[in-house]
């Protein structure tokens, strides 16, 4: 073993400031996609709840699609093959958007200077395969809480006049969403970890930085360690956080 | 749509040669599909019983027992696969002097990924038995690992059936991420030909999903055979 480890270099100069650019990539690729496969999840578990059969039929085919099949083939789905199925408008939109979003801009009163999000259409991408991906996740957990709602919940919602979407909206998912919030925390720490691959398309996140770093400095060892270093400490905040978030709402459903 | 390229390199993805050439050496360079399956086969293997024994390290009351097995399951859940498998990668020249084969290394990786997540199953299914089963096996004379293995084990790994088929089934779909250190597989076949026959990426990464889906789906219904045929008396009783 005569390898020179070259710690301090680490943390100084460029492999800093590239493993914070990284670092501040993949929060906001988590961040976005977690948020969107929420939505989307919600979405899809009340379609496959829904008496229509059509949107039962294709929110199971969503489902078991993006389930069983590994989210690398996804992501080089979404980014060669997807441009087929998306409109040309959407898909030029998307190649045009260095000049949308150039390295200096000003919106909503704010300048922003330098790289704060580099918005390209491999990022889109990525984003779009995580949150899809994800979402199909989200929304087997979700139903799983709904069902552990008895039914006749639901059907007491009705009885008093709300509509079907009302009784979801008021009645069963405010419950269920508690229910499913442990199983939840486990899927955003999926996300955040799964937010690594999309160091495929060339995104610039913790873990292509870490690469970088290799390859430019040759400090591979230091690299990834830094880089594991810094997902497990995400991981542990955030499991920290919404346990604790979690304890509080326990305590107001304890009626 | 380019279906044709997609189906005509199907041969492709499967044997990771046009020609139908099996003479590949077993482990060290195999092709295609047949090296996602064998990938996912060892990896499943390996990760049974590392996440066995991390399980039940975990559960042990001796601290240097119990410590390492918490480190272990501890670091390996809160970290990517794909950090895994790199930090693997340039981790082995630094202990054992040289490189291993991506092969080697990835399926190294799936094993100690997947075993962490099997520890965790393994603990909780332990843990879900009634006490009064470890208490009533002990009073009857059998020894602590006597009563593991005649008594507890064997219900608990019954109850664990779902929960391993999930993480079995991402473990196959985690054997993907071995293209990207370039292990001829499922995925790096689809790399090429997507390489290669440019105006089909839609079709060919359709049709490798498929195939993957069609793995996975083997795998859960072979499972859910097992889990019933294990689950037959339980299913009696009730």
């Amino acid at each position: 073993m005569d390898y020179t480890f070259h710690w301090a270099r680490m943390f100084s100069g460029e492999p800093a400031q590239w493993m914070w650019e990284g670092f501040c990539t993949t929060m906001q690729i988590s961040t976005i996609s977690l948020v969107c496969a929420m939505i989307l999840g919600i979405i899809i578990c009340v379609m496959r709840m829904t008496p229509f059969k059509p949107f039962q039929w294709f929110s199971l085919a969503f489902t078991e699609f993006f389930r069983n099949t590994p989210l690398l083939i996804q992501i080089f789905f979404w980014y060669n093959g997807a441009h087929v199925i998306i409109p040309d408008a959407i898909n030029s939109w998307m190649n045009d958007l260095y000049s949308w979003f150039p390295g200096e801009f000003s919106l909503f009163g704010h300048h922003f200077v330098g790289e704060w999000m580099l918005l390209n259409v491999e990022l889109i991408m990525g984003i779009i395969a995580l949150t899809v991906y994800t979402s199909a996740f989200i929304a087997e957990e979700i139903r799983a809480g709904i069902f552990s709602i008895p039914k006749n919940q639901l059907e007491a919602s009705r009885a008093v006049g709300l509509s079907f979407l009302q009784g979801y909206r008021y009645v069963i998912l405010p419950q269920a969403l508690r229910i499913v919030i442990p199983p939840l925390i486990s899927q955003a720490l999926n996300l955040i970890k799964n937010s690594s691959l999309v160091m495929v398309l060339g995104v610039t996140d913790l873990m292509y930085q870490a690469t970088q770093i290799e390859s430019y400095h040759a400090m591979p060892f230091e690299a990834f360690t830094v880089a594991l270093l810094i997902y497990l400490a995400i991981s542990l905040v955030v499991s920290f956080c919404i346990t604790m978030y979690n304890k509080h709402f326990m305590i107001q459903v304890m009626y | 749509m380019h279906w044709d390229i997609a189906f005509g390199n199907l041969d492709y993805f499967l044997y990771g040669t046009t020609s139908f050439d099996w003479h590949f050496p077993f482990i060290h360079n195999p092709e295609g599909l047949v090296a996602s399956v064998i990938l996912a086969f060892f990896g499943i293997f390996g990760a049974f019983w590392l996440g066995m024994a991390a399980g039940l390290m975990r559960m042990s009351k001796r601290w240097w027992v119990k410590i390492p097995a918490v480190c272990y399951i501890e670091v390996i859940r809160g970290m990517p696969l794909l950090l895994l498998i790199f930090w693997f990668y340039y981790l082995a020249p630094v202990i054992i002097g040289q490189n291993l084969p991506a092969f080697t290394t990835t399926m190294g990786c799936f094993m100690i990924f997947t075993g962490a997540y099997v520890g965790e199953i393994v603990r909780a299914g332990v843990k879900a038995l009634p006490k009064g089963q470890m208490e009533a096996a002990r009073s009857t004379g059998l020894s602590h690992v006597q009563a593991m293995k005649l008594v507890i084990l064997p219900q608990a790994l019954r109850n664990m059936i779902p929960s391993f088929v999930n993480q079995f089934v991402s473990l196959t779909k985690d054997t993907s991420l071995a293209a990207i250190l370039g292990v001829i597989e499922l995925t790096r076949t689809g790399i090429q030909v997507d390489n290669r026959e440019t105006v089909a990426s839609f079709e060919i990464w359709i049709t490798i999903a498929c195939l993957y889906f069609l793995i996975c789906y083997i795998l859960t219904s072979y499972s859910r055979r097992l889990e019933a045929q294990l689950s037959r008396y339980q299913a009696r009783d009730r």
